[in-house]
């Protein structure tokens, strides 16, 4: 079996004899290429009754390679109105890039995001939006992002 | 290309001649008195214009390295592998300098040691968390030479495990072989493996982190080599990496900008920015001759006689302006009175100045107002007022002229060096004919190409001097320069006549010896213009009318 179905098979397990933490659902998980997991920001916040669906894309080298990580934006989902949220879903975070680790997980991930949205003081849009928005990639990892110390939300 | 001439040398000049003699063949010492005093130096070892460097192929730049190493861990009394990536985090005299201060953080730095307070708390959690985890260890092959190789050591701690360990990033329980640098964070040897093959293949990244979160100590080369067992094609670019990561962090080294040439040069003379005010280092990697490349600046090609700092105003003014200024020259006209700059597309020529108002006529530049009714033709040229309205305009566009000038010049030069490659393929052609048409051998026919050659370097540089002269404050120096640019302008272009024109087999000789004697005259003007133009800037000689950076100083102080 290949590390990655190893791997996430184990995430997999784990999420369904521990379950998840507060605010993050799995929503979807039928292969392991594409996952997907609802997302809320519990407790007084800007997003507080806001519910948002994350899509996890792996590749073989998971967890070698960092997941490509994006809000769902479609009919019932849009993505956060925050700083380092584009408004087409790609999340400009630094543990999605270079800081990733191979100990990082799936949870990990959308708890550090969670984190990400509950520390916002002002709801709006990254300052480049629409000039990336227009030229992004579908894939976020291969937007090369510049990551600005703030961005750094740690997990909890 | 000596060696092919020596047998001949009687009969015409080659270069080893010019070294030892002058133009009339002569030992050079009774002449030398006859050249300007800057000028005797090129009889010398080192050039003015030249500056000393030395090209390395990526198996010395290793060498270098090690040298370096080696020479630092002597000073700082610690092991080889300790030095080796802390000089790919500092210049060698930063890093003398940092380590001697504060070694500990230098080692933190280099991810070599954990920060103080991590290293107690990640072991105490560690102590906590390892629990019963069992792995089976190999013996450590290569047992580090000295006690400072900590790092090394730990690669394979020896800990008494009950449980099977199971690697926290694969969740294989079947590993039995894990690795751990000082921080003691355990992982099994294929993720390791993976993890650095996948940083080093695809992120071509020669500085490897642990894998754990947040943890900042880095991968020793040992590790590396270690974890990627039998892959030589990853550790040899891990190598790569490490050369090309020491060559960019050292200001004495800089790789061959041509492309896939793994050259590098080392040139300790133009290691620092403030140099680059009195010297052009234009050197050459070694892999071939037209490997040549500025050591100061980005500019891929001799910019001689003229500094990095000029050559790229010059190049970013004809970037901006050349277009620019060329449209505005041949489709506008300034307002006589206020030099508006304006641009007629359509209409008759009674001009109303959007901005002041006056009237004017567009033929003849002079006021409206004496044309009476002669509307649409104007046949009044010569009159008094619009030749004085001419003048104020050509006045007005004296600075635009004056750029053109040279930047026509400037273009020229580079266009027909351009055209380089046609005249090449020309002469070898003509050059054939010659030895069939006459008694010449192949080896005789060279002068040819040898003008051929010199005629493209000197219109190198006479392209540059253009450049120069622009931002030359008017003086005496700057006709002194000028003055050495037209004679080197006109010999190359008499020179360039020579080559290009048909020559009868009866007249064959005569044409030899004088493109011969031509093409030395040529070199001789192109060493005392780039001589000159390089003593001057030694000297401070060079006066700008326009700021130059690193001049500043120089500039204030003398108005």
């Amino acid at each position: 079996m290949a590390v990655s179905s190893r791997r996430l098979q184990k995430e997999l397990t784990e999420i369904k004899t521990a379950g998840t933490p507060c605010g993050i659902t799995l929503l979807k998980a039928d292969d392991f290429q594409t996952w997907f997991l609802s997302l809320e920001v519990l407790g007084e916040s800007q997003y507080k009754g806001e519910v948002f669906a994350l899509m996890f894309r792996f590749d073989p080298q998971y967890p070698i390679s960092a997941p490509a990580v994006q809000f769902v934006v479609d009919d019932k989902y849009k993505a956060p109105l925050h700083p380092h949220v584009y408004s087409n879903g790609h999340i400009c975070a630094s543990i999605l890039g270079g800081e990733w680790s191979p100990v990082l997980s799936v949870i990990a991930v959308c708890i550090t995001l969670q984190s990400m949205l509950a520390s916002c003081k002002e709801k709006k849009r990254p300052p480049d939006n629409d000039r990336y928005v227009a030229h992004a990639p579908d894939n976020p990892k291969k937007t090369r992002f510049v990551y600005h110390e703030s961005d750094s939300a740690a997990a909890p | 290309m000596s060696s092919d001439y020596e047998y001949s040398d009687q009969e015409y000049y080659d270069e080893d001649d010019e070294q030892m003699f002058d133009e009339d063949g002569s030992a050079s010492d009774m002449e030398i008195d006859a050249f300007p005093e800057d000028f005797k130096s090129k009889k010398g070892k080192q050039k003015s214009y030249e500056v000393p460097h030395e090209p390395l192929t990526q198996a010395q730049i290793e060498q270098f390295m090690a040298q370096d190493v080696e020479n630092i861990s002597g000073i700082f009394g610690v092991d080889v592998s300790i030095v080796d990536p802390l000089i790919l985090i500092l210049a060698k005299d930063r890093l003398i300098e940092k380590y001697m201060d504060n070694p500990t953080a230098v080692l933190v730095k280099a991810g070599l040691e954990l920060p103080e307070k991590q290293t107690e708390s990640s072991s105490r959690s560690r102590a906590s968390q390892t629990g019963p985890r069992r792995s089976t260890r190999r013996q450590n092959s290569d047992q580090p030479r000295s006690g400072v190789s900590k790092i090394i050591e730990r690669i394979t701690p020896p800990v008494e495990d009950y449980g099977p360990f199971v690697c926290p990033i694969c969740f294989d329980d079947t590993q039995t072989e894990t690795m751990a640098l000082a921080c003691n964070h355990k992982f099994c040897s294929a993720c390791w493996n993976a993890y650095i093959t996948s940083k080093i293949r695809t992120e071509g990244e020669h500085w490897i982190t642990c894998m754990a979160e947040d943890c900042s100590l880095v991968t020793p080369d040992k590790f590396i080599h270690f974890a990627l067992k039998d892959d030589k094609a990853t550790w040899e670019r891990f190598q790569e990496l490490l050369v090309r990561h020491f060559v960019s962090c050292n200001p004495n080294l800089k790789f061959c900008p041509y492309p896939s040439c793994t050259n590098a040069v080392s040139c300790p003379a133009a290691s620092s920015k403030s140099v680059l005010t009195t010297i052009v280092p234009i050197v050459c990697c070694g892999a071939s001759d037209s490997h040549k490349f500025c050591f100061g600046c980005t500019i891929d090609a001799d910019h001689r006689p003229v500094i990095c700092a000029v050559a790229k105003m010059w190049l970013q003014k004809c970037q901006d302006d050349s277009e620019t200024a060329n449209w505005i020259k041949s489709n506008t006209k300034e307002c006589s009175k206020c030099q508006s700059t304006i641009e007629k597309n359509g209409g008759c020529n009674h001009m109303t100045c959007k901005k002041c108002k006056y009237e004017f006529c567009w033929v003849c530049m002079g006021p409206w107002s004496e044309h009476g009714t002669a509307w649409y033709s104007c046949n009044r040229y010569d009159d008094k007022s619009s030749i004085d309205a001419r003048d104020a305009q050509s006045k007005s566009r004296a600075s635009l002229e004056r750029y053109l000038h040279y930047y026509n010049r400037w273009a020229n030069h580079e266009q027909s060096a351009k055209l380089s490659v046609e005249l090449y393929a020309k002469t070898e052609k003509k050059m054939e004919e010659m030895q069939i048409t006459s008694e010449l051998t192949w080896i005789e026919v060279q002068f040819m190409k040898k003008a051929v050659d010199e005629v493209f370097k000197c219109r190198m540089t006479l392209k540059w001097t253009y450049a120069m002269a622009y931002y030359l404050e008017k003086g005496n120096q700057k006709a002194l320069f000028e003055d050495n640019q037209r004679y080197l302008e006109n010999a190359v272009e008499e020179l360039s006549e020579l080559i290009e024109s048909p020559f009868e087999p009866e007249t064959i000789a005569t044409l030899r010896q004088k493109v011969t004697d031509k093409t030395v005259y040529v070199q001789n003007r192109n060493e005392i213009m780039l001589e000159d133009t390089a003593r001057g800037f030694q000297e401070g000689r060079w006066k700008w009318n326009v700021t130059v950076n690193g001049f500043d100083q120089a500039e204030e102080g003398e108005e």
